[in-house]
């Protein structure tokens, strides 16, 4: 294995050769370099894309910090080269190495990834391969670290059941204490993969048998060794820990230049399409003075010019403006951009965003995702058109000239009258906008096409096929282009549809993700690494019909190939839900009434311990039940 | 105020390019509390100004750059306040309060000096034939990005340096004024050296007051 030193010389040749080497050689600010004979347990991780991208990824700053404040183990960083470097590694026998200590992957106790969508899986892979580690779990020996992941792809774990060791469902802050101390404590690989499969949230694929029906789908998954949980519960934390705040500060420009401080995680809105608010719940909301005290903190020690309040629904945050109100003074005058996503549409938003001083120039943000009442009902966003007009002529008004508006295609039962009534409401906000500030409106519409997700109320459901979508993009297109003050984007349906088999595949899955691979599949997320004839033909290799994953409403009665995992929101609501939504029926947000949805039964223990204002379920006041063991709770 | 501030660029910082390196400075200043100064308008600048860009991938021990502050501020714990505040391959060398009114820092740079490490052992004769060749021509017509140039007035010294324990290195001092920059690794270039076969530091800046000893 090489050394340190003898990475870094061969580095010191090639570097030049790249482009934006700064990626490559770490010696940021606010990184934690220790002493590597002096811990017990080394943990690299990992974001599968480059560095531009993975070095603001919030989700592994936590964990970066959580391992490094232990005196016994240390977390270091990688991300994946970009193909003129991955190119000239392979080329000068380089492995994938950390950037803190400049060692090779391979010589970590434990490599995490995170996997947050699903065209970073071929990443993962190369990553794995470019480090020298086989890439397949089973090939893996006691030489090799244990290899896990986490993240919100991982709520369907199964396609990539076959290269990951163990699997993390849900948040991190914890369980990766309990995992670090599984290492500690066992030695042996099978040792630990058994020790590991017995804490809750953890997934160990090998431990885990799917058996098929003869039509291709799942008849039942069983758990192979006592002990382990069938299914595999998420974990949650009671309350939030204290946010990082040491942001890594990169020496060279990437994509997101700012610190992040999570206000709330979690959403009580329940859209259905929304992945995330299905996944994060209950709601956790940290307090005003720990936010702008972090905010301070994280700007006192980066230097940023940006800080995110990072949230599903900003407008939902229960002291939403007493938290603006505070930052916008605390910030006045710094030269400081302060962003709020996910605003709802009302005029209060505006109220928020002024009080926040922002700069008139980024453009107002707001995500109607439909534009017809019957879709707005099916996908439970309930905005009626009138907000939409009178909320938009107001931010014209205030002084911002660039509206960007956020729809979906492709929401169960969409017609192209469902699709031409994006286009008519995108030109009405722009002809009120031009009515407030004339010709100096714009309208930047982003039409994204909708994929159903495990563990949503549309896991059931299927996707427009290719034709279908282009035809509904075509329909834009041809309404939307010949205004040159509006700018239309649309998602390629290559990329929709690649996201779309991922996202809801079963085991056989891994094979045709090993394939497309080995054919030279990476980078997927990137219009460059787009490959949709190699992923076909990987499919079609073994004998996989994406049709099947893709385009086939799925059984009412279906057992799904991620039946063995749960985010704790029972199956039959989720079930239930969606027959609200065949109906057009709407849920109103569930903090002023719980609807049982699983997590507050799930978490009754825990949430008893951990009463107050903070979580936004119900406090449990019922006495606790004698056995500690949280149930199982799917499928009822 | 305006504070003048040397520093060195090592390690890590070699590959961060001239437009990354103003936004570690302004990032620095806030982390340190400095009132940097704006421009006005629109789209806000901070006032900072590197008095010559370092190519990609060169280390330098004496970078200088300007910066305005909004506001007076004592000179006492200032570099130490300023190195805590910057990434590890920063090393501030001097700080000092210097006239408003100078003229900008990139109009006062005359030349540069730097020096050139070799990977392998380099054979000094032979070099030393190859650098005398060059001094000796009058013209060296270059070409860099399409555009044609005379390499050989830039060169102002080049020579060969023995270290005490042997080693052979180069030692070059270049034209750096604005519009007349003569670049160390087209230089290279020309006596045959590949760029991967060496590591090159700027080691002064020579500014037009300045003699030359």
């Amino acid at each position: 294995m090489l050394t340190p030193e003898q990475i870094e010389a061969k580095l010191d040749r090639i570097l030049l050769k790249v482009q934006k080497p700064g990626r490559y050689v770490g010696g940021e600010l606010n990184i934690t370099v220790k002493d590597w004979e002096a811990v017990t347990t080394k943990v690299a991780l990992v974001f599968p894309d480059i560095y531009d991208i993975g070095v603001s990824n919030v989700g592994l700053k936590i964990l970066y910090d959580q391992v490094n404040q232990r005196a016994d183990s240390l977390a270091e960083r990688a991300y994946v080269p970009w193909r003129d470097m991955e190119a000239l590694m392979r080329e000068h026998g380089i492995p994938l190495y950390s950037l803190e200590s400049k060692r090779p992957l391979a010589a970590f106790d434990l490599i995490g990834f995170t996997l947050p969508y699903e065209t970073l899986y071929t990443n993962a892979l190369n990553a794995l391969d470019l480090a020298g580690i086989p890439v397949r779990a089973a090939e893996r020996g006691e030489e090799h670290p244990i290899v896990i992941a986490g993240g919100h792809s991982t709520m369907n774990p199964e396609p990539m059941h076959a290269f990951l060791d163990a699997f993390v469902i849900g948040e991190g802050e914890e369980v990766i204490h309990d995992i670090l101390n599984v290492l500690q404590t066992h030695s042996s690989r099978t040792d630990r993969l058994l020790a590991l499969a017995k804490v809750p949230g953890v997934y160990v694929p090998k431990f885990y048998e799917t058996f098929y029906l003869d039509d291709g789908t799942v008849s039942h998954i069983e758990a192979l060794a006592d002990g382990i949980a069938n299914p595999v519960v998420k974990r949650i934390v009671a309350k939030l820990p204290p946010p990082p705040t040491k942001f890594i500060v990169p020496n060279i420009d990437i994509v997101h230049n700012r610190v992040t401080v999570e206000i709330m995680r979690g959403c009580t809105r329940g859209c259905r399409f929304c992945h995330a608010g299905m996944i994060t719940r209950p709601v956790r909301e940290r307090t005003v003075e720990e936010v702008v005290a972090a905010a301070e903190e994280a700007v006192r020690s980066t230097g940023f010019e940006e800080l995110a309040l990072l949230s599903l629904s900003s407008s939902d945050y229960t002291h939403i403006l007493e938290l603006v109100t505070a930052v916008g003074e605390k910030f006045q005058g710094r030269q400081l951009n302060v962003s709020l996503p996910s605003l709802r549409i009302e005029s209060v938003s505006i109220d928020l965003m002024d009080k926040l001083r922002q700069r008139r120039t980024g453009g107002f943000t707001l995500a109607p995702e439909a534009a017809t009442e019957r879709m707005r009902r099916i996908i439970n966003k309930y905005i009626p058109d009138e907000d939409i007009i009178n909320t938009t002529r107001e931010i014209y008004a205030r002084g911002w000239t660039t509206i960007k508006l956020y729809f979906m295609i492709g929401h169960p039962s969409e017609t192209l009258e469902d699709v031409q009534a994006i286009a008519d409401l995108c030109k009405r906000v722009l002809a009120e906008g031009r009515k407030v500030i004339g010709w100096k409106a714009k309208l930047n519409a982003g039409v994204s096409t909708f994929v159903p997700k495990s563990q949503t109320p549309f896991q059931w459901v299927s996707v427009d096929t290719r034709e279908r979508i282009l035809e509904k993009q075509a329909l834009l297109k041809r309404e939307l282009y010949r205004d040159r003050n509006i700018k239309l984007s649309l998602t390629d349906p290559d990329d929709s549809l690649l996201e779309a088999w991922l996202s809801r595949g079963d085991r056989r899955m891994s094979e045709a993700v090993y394939t497309a691979w080995k054919n030279g599949a990476k980078f997927d997320a990137w219009d460059e690494g787009r490959k949709p004839e190699i992923w076909k033909a990987a499919f079609e290799q073994h004998g996989l019909d994406i049709g099947f994953y893709t385009a086939r409403q799925r059984r009412t009665d279906e057992v799904f190939p991620w039946e063995h995992i749960t985010a704790a929101v029972r199956k039959n609501y989720l079930f239930q839900d969606f027959r609200m939504s065949l109906e057009g029926q709407i849920r109103v947000d569930c903090r002023q009434d719980c609807f049982a949805c699983g997590i507050l039964p799930t978490f009754s223990n825990l949430r008893r311990e951990n009463p107050g204002e903070g979580w936004k379920c119900p406090d449990v006041k019922s006495p606790a039940k004698k056995t500690n063991v949280e149930l199982p709770v799917v499928g009822d | 105020m305006r504070l003048r501030i040397t520093f060195a660029k090592l390690n890590a910082l070699r590959y961060t390019g001239h437009l990354d390196l103003h936004h570690i400075w302004e990032r620095a200043a806030r982390r340190a509390e400095l009132p940097l100064a704006y421009s006005q308008g629109f789209h806000p600048q901070p006032k900072i100004s590197l008095a010559s860009a370092l190519p990609l991938g060169f280390s330098s021990r004496c970078e200088v750059m300007d910066m305005r502050l909004a506001e007076d501020i004592p000179l006492e714990g200032l570099r130490e306040r300023i190195q805590a505040a910057v990434p590890s391959g920063l090393q501030i060398l001097q700080v000092e309060s210097v006239d408003e009114k100078l003229p900008a820092l990139q109009m006062l740079v005359a030349e540069a000096e730097y020096e050139v490490l070799f990977a392998e052992p380099a054979e000094r004769s032979a070099l030393t034939q190859r650098v005398a060749q060059m001094m000796d021509t009058s013209s060296l017509p270059r070409e860099r990005r399409g555009k044609s140039y005379d390499l050989r007035p830039l060169i102002e010294q080049v020579s060969v340096i023995t270290d005490p324990k042997g080693v052979v290195r180069l030692r070059m001092r270049l034209a750096a004024r604005e519009g007349a920059t003569g670049r160390p690794e087209e230089v290279l270039d020309h006596l045959g050296i590949p760029a991967d076969t060496v590591r090159v530091e700027r080691t002064r800046l020579i500014f037009a007051n300045e003699t030359i000893e």
